[in-house]
C-alpha cells in the first residue's frame, strides 16, 4: 500500500496494486494529471478582469489558483477546458483558445 | 454438542448467517431465495440475531446496500436468484474490485423467458468474470458448511474477497435433510470478529474506486487477477481448519470412486448425488468409472482438476447450463480448455440437461456415460450433445 501512494502512476505495477481499488491517504486525484485531456485552454485578459472570482467559485476542477495581486490563473496541469469559467466572467475577461492555435 | 435437525436448504443457510453473527442483511425477495429472506428478518425481528435488517426497493439495492455496509466494517450477507442476481450484476463488480467480503446465498434458477422459477446454472454461470469466490454446494450441510467458512475464507486478511454460495433452487433450497448445526461456541472458535483492515473512518478518510486511466487500470485487475487465484490457498487452509473444528472436511473437487477409473463424469450441485447412485451401480457391474464434484468454480481448481484426471482417459462434462451460440456449457468448456495443453491423451465430451429444474434419473446419468464413450469413440456431429431434451 506505501507503495501504492508514493510512487507516480505510470512507476506502479501491479504488484503494488493489491487491494488496488483502496487509497488509504486522501489527495490521490492530484496524481492524476489531466490538462493533456483538453482541446481548448482560457486566457486570461488582465485588462478586463475585476477580481471578482467567479472563475474561481465555478471551476469545477479547483483548476485556477489565485494570485497574491488578486488574478486567477488557470492551473494547466488540471484545466480540462470546458469553458465554465469563460461562460461565468461578468467581464468576457476569459477566453477560450484552440490548444493548436497557442 | 452439536445437533442434527431436518432443515431445507434455506433454512440452513439462513441458521449459517445467524451462526456468523452478522451484522446487516440487505436485501429483496425473490423465489426459490424467499425463504432465506423471511427468516433471518424473523430472526432479526424476535431478537435472535442482533442485526440491521435493510428492506430495499431491487437487488440493485440490496447489493449497493451490502457494499456500503461492508465499507462501514459491518459483516454483511444477502441472496438472490436468477433475475435478481441479473438485476444487482453491476454491484457485483464494484464489490469485488473494493475487497468487500460480503456472503451471498444464490439459489440457482433458469433465465427467463420462458418464465420460470427452476434450478438450473444459467444464472450462477454469468457471475464468473465478477471476481466473486464461488462455491457450489450439494446438499444442505455444504449449504451451511459454505456460508460459515464462506466468511471465514472471504474475510482472511489476505484475501478480502466477496463469496457467493451457489444452492440448487427447490430441491435444495425447499428440500429438508439432516443438517447438523455446532455449538455457538465453536463456531465463534473457527469464525473471529470481522475486522477489515480498510473500514471507512471519518477520523482516518480512504478513497475507493477512484478513477483508473488507462496507464493504471490494467494493472489493477492484474493485481485482483492473482489476489482471487490466491485465494484458493487460503480456502485449503481454512477447509482443513473447518474438518479439525467441525469433522467435515471440504476441498475445491471431490473425488468418487475414482480409483482406476478410465472414465471420469463431472459435476456440480445437486444432481451430483443423484450422479453418485449411477456410479455405483457401473461399478457393481465392474466398470470402470468414476466422479469428479466441482466444489469451487471461482477461483478455477487447474491443479486439482489435472490430479484428479491423472489416470483418466475420457471425461465427461455434465453442464446445466447452456451457453447460446457458444463453445457448450461454461464448465466444459473451461475444463477442455484447462486440459488442452496438459493432456493431449484425454478426451473430454460435454453434455447439456437438466435445465430449468428438469429432472435427470439415475439412468439417465448411466447413458450419459454410455453416450459419452460412443462420442469418444465415434465423433458426434455438434460440438456438445444434450441429454433428456426431446426431438
Amino acid at each position: 500500500m506505501a507503495d501504492k501512494e508514493s510512487k507516480t502512476v505510470s512507476e506502479l505495477t501491479w504488484q503494488d496494486m493489491r487491494f488496488g481499488n483502496i487509497y488509504t491517504k486522501p489527495g490521490s486525484a492530484v496524481r492524476l494529471k489531466t490538462g493533456d485531456w483538453r482541446t481548448e485552454r482560457p486566457v486570461v485578459d488582465k485588462e478586463k478582469c475585476n477580481k471578482c472570482g467567479l472563475c474561481w467559485l465555478y471551476c469545477p476542477d479547483s483548476a485556477l489558483t489565485p494570485l497574491e495581486d488578486g488574478y486567477y490563473e488557470p492551473d494547466l496541469d488540471y484545466c480540462k477546458g470546458c469553458g465554465i469559467c469563460s461562460h461565468v466572467c461578468p467581464k468576457e475577461a476569459i477566453t477560450m483558445i484552440e490548444e493548436e492555435e497557442i | 454438542m452439536s445437533r442434527r435437525v431436518a432443515l431445507e436448504g434455506s433454512f440452513a443457510a439462513a441458521e449459517a448467517a445467524k451462526m456468523a453473527d452478522v451484522d446487516i442483511v440487505a436485501a429483496y425477495p425473490i423465489t426459490p431465495q424467499t425463504h432465506i429472506v423471511e427468516r433471518l428478518a424473523e430472526m432479526v425481528a424476535n431478537g435472535e440475531l442482533k442485526a440491521g435488517y435493510i428492506p430495499v426497493d431491487s437487488e440493485h439495492s440490496a447489493m449497493s446496500a451490502c457494499s456500503g455496509a461492508s465499507a462501514a466494517g459491518a459483516r454483511t450477507f444477502t441472496a438472490t436468484a436468477s433475475q435478481g442476481f441479473f438485476l444487482m450484476h453491476e454491484v457485483l463488480y464494484w464489490v469485488s474490485a473494493m475487497n468487500q467480503p460480503v456472503v451471498m446465498a444464490v439459489c440457482n434458477r433458469a433465465v427467463a423467458p420462458p418464465q420460470n422459477i427452476w434450478a438450473d446454472y444459467s444464472d450462477a454461470m454469468t457471475a464468473r468474470d465478477t471476481g466473486w469466490i464461488q462455491l457450489f454446494a450439494v446438499n444442505n450441510q455444504e449449504v451451511f458448511d459454505f456460508i460459515l467458512s464462506g466468511f471465514r475464507i472471504g474475510e482472511d486478511a489476505r484475501v478480502l474477497l466477496p463469496v457467493m454460495v451457489h444452492l440448487d433452487g427447490f430441491t435444495l433450497t425447499h428440500v429438508i435433510e439432516p443438517v447438523i448445526l455446532p455449538e455457538q461456541e465453536e463456531v465463534d472458535r473457527f469464525l473471529p470478529k470481522y475486522q477489515h483492515p480498510f473500514v471507512l473512518n471519518p477520523d482516518k478518510p480512504m478513497s475507493y474506486a477512484v478513477i483508473s486511466s488507462p496507464d493504471i487500470y490494467s494493472e489493477t485487475k492484474k493485481a485482483q487477477d492473482v489476489n482471487l487465484r490466491q485465494s484458493k490457498e487460503v480456502a485449503l487452509q481454512v477447509w482443513n481448519e473447518f474438518g479439525d473444528v467441525f469433522g467435515r472436511y471440504y476441498l475445491p473437487i471431490d473425488r468418487y470412486r475414482c480409483e482406476g477409473a478410465k472414465t471420469l463424469l463431472m459435476t456440480m450441485g445437486s444432481l451430483s448425488e443423484t450422479a453418485k447412485v449411477a456410479i455405483d451401480r457401473k461399478r457393481a457391474r465392474g466398470e470402470d468409472v468414476g466422479l469428479i464434484i466441482l466444489h469451487l468454480w471461482r477461483p478455477f481448481p487447474f491443479e486439482e482438476l489435472y490430479q484428479a484426471v491423472e489416470d483418466a482417459e475420457l471425461l465427461i462434462v455434465f453442464d446445466r447450463c447452456i451457453s447460446l451460440g457458444g463453445p457448450g456449457g461454461p464448465p466444459f468448456s473451461e475444463v477442455r480448455s484447462a486440459l488442452f495443453d496438459r493432456r493431449k491423451d484425454i478426451k473430454v465430451v460435454g453434455l447439456v440437461g437438466a435445465l430449468c429444474g428438469r429432472n435427470l434419473s439415475v439412468e439417465q446419468f448411466e447413458e450419459m456415460i454410455d453416450r459419452g464413450r460412443e462420442i469418444a469413440e465415434k465423433g458426434s456431429k455438434e460440438i456438445f450433445e444434450t441429454i433428456g431434451i426431446r426431438g
